[in-house]
């Protein structure tokens, strides 16, 4: 029996991730000398928010752009309420979309409800998969826009701000559901 | 960045095993040496091209909140509304896109109140209406970055 991490444990080794999972043999190790507990508490409480959903995966944030990941579209389309499951999840599950949500409209500047986001390398390719992906789905009746990126001016992988200014100013990590 | 480097990048974009020696693990699997790998990581962002190595906590199952927004702003004013944004805390990142409405950013607080006072300031700051979009249904997610 592993005794568990106690709330002021559980905090701490939590913003001690943010920061990075040390790169060590035994990161794990590592970590609970910092907390003042055992290897194994630590990597009990690590497998019980993964298992909890609290985070995907131990990875990594790539600098997508940098590895020449620059052609970055956003596709939205305007679907028909009563379709939009269906279409969001064929889209959803169509290889080289790396995003797919519904978002609200905001008529009338904004009519786009289904929103997918896909990236390459070149902007012609992209154009390409991306007619072909709504062609192949019979979606390419549907109103629908493409938005590529031109210029990234944060890309920081989500920080955001502590709840009080008088907290300590540890960036939190986010999936960033951009 | 060498075919190790790729090889390790595309493989933990599956997430490293949640094991007590996770880098041995992962050497069986790669025919690699542990103490390299851990290297090359450090080397990759050392150098950029990793920004991060850990778990990205999902901050909605946290009681956070965050929302994809936009702006149309008139292009003699683009780089100044930018600056604005790129000094605010919550704004996690912000693209120009072709479009009229052209600045499309993330936004990320502790709490749902956060994201309403951080777009009430941007308006305030900037004269500009924001576009709020929160997503209302997940289909996927599931970045990834063959290289």
């Amino acid at each position: 029996m592993i005794a568990p991490l106690d709330d002021r444990q559980a905090l701490q080794l939590r913003r001690l991730l943010e920061a990075g999972l040390p790169l060590a043999a035994r990161p794990y190790a590592r970590l609970a000398e910092q907390l003042g507990a055992t290897e194994d508490a630590v990597l009990e409480q690590v497998r019980q928010w993964s298992d909890d959903g609290l985070f995907r995966r131990m990875g990594l944030v790539l600098k997508h752009r940098a590895l020449g990941f620059r052609a970055n579209a956003m596709l939205v389309l305007d679907v028909p309420d009563d379709r939009v499951d269906a279409v969001g999840q064929q889209l959803g599950q169509a290889p080289g979309v790396n995003l797919c949500y519904q978002r609200p409209r905001r008529l009338p500047q904004w009519r786009y409800n289904l929103f997918c986001m896909i990236h390459g390398r070149e902007r012609a390719d992209v154009v390409e998969r991306i007619e072909r992906l709504l062609a192949e789905h019979g979606l390419d009746g549907l109103p629908h826009q493409l938005l590529f990126s031109t210029r990234a001016f944060k890309q920081c992988g989500g920080r955001y701000a502590p709840p009080q200014p008088q907290e300590p100013q540890e960036p939190q990590q986010v999936i960033a559901h951009g | 960045m060498d075919e190790l480097d790729r090889r390790l990048i595309n493989r933990l974009q599956r997430g490293l095993p949640l094991v007590r020696r996770p880098w041995e693990a992962l050497a069986q699997e790669l025919d690699a040496d542990p103490a390299v790998l851990r290297a090359r990581i450090q080397a990759l962002l050392d150098d950029g091209t990793l920004t991060r190595f850990g778990p990205m906590f999902d901050i909605e199952r946290l009681g956070g909140a965050f929302t994809l927004a936009a702006l149309s702003v008139p292009e003699p004013r683009f780089d100044a509304v930018a600056a604005v944004l790129e000094a605010m805390p919550e704004v996690a990142h912000n693209y120009r896109r072709e479009h009229a409405w052209n600045m499309w950013f993330v936004l990320g607080c502790e709490t749902p109140e956060g994201i309403a006072q951080a777009i009430a300031r941007i308006e305030a700051l900037t004269g500009l209406e924001v576009l709020n979009l929160p997503k209302e249904t997940t289909y996927h997610v599931g970045l990834h970055f063959p290289v």
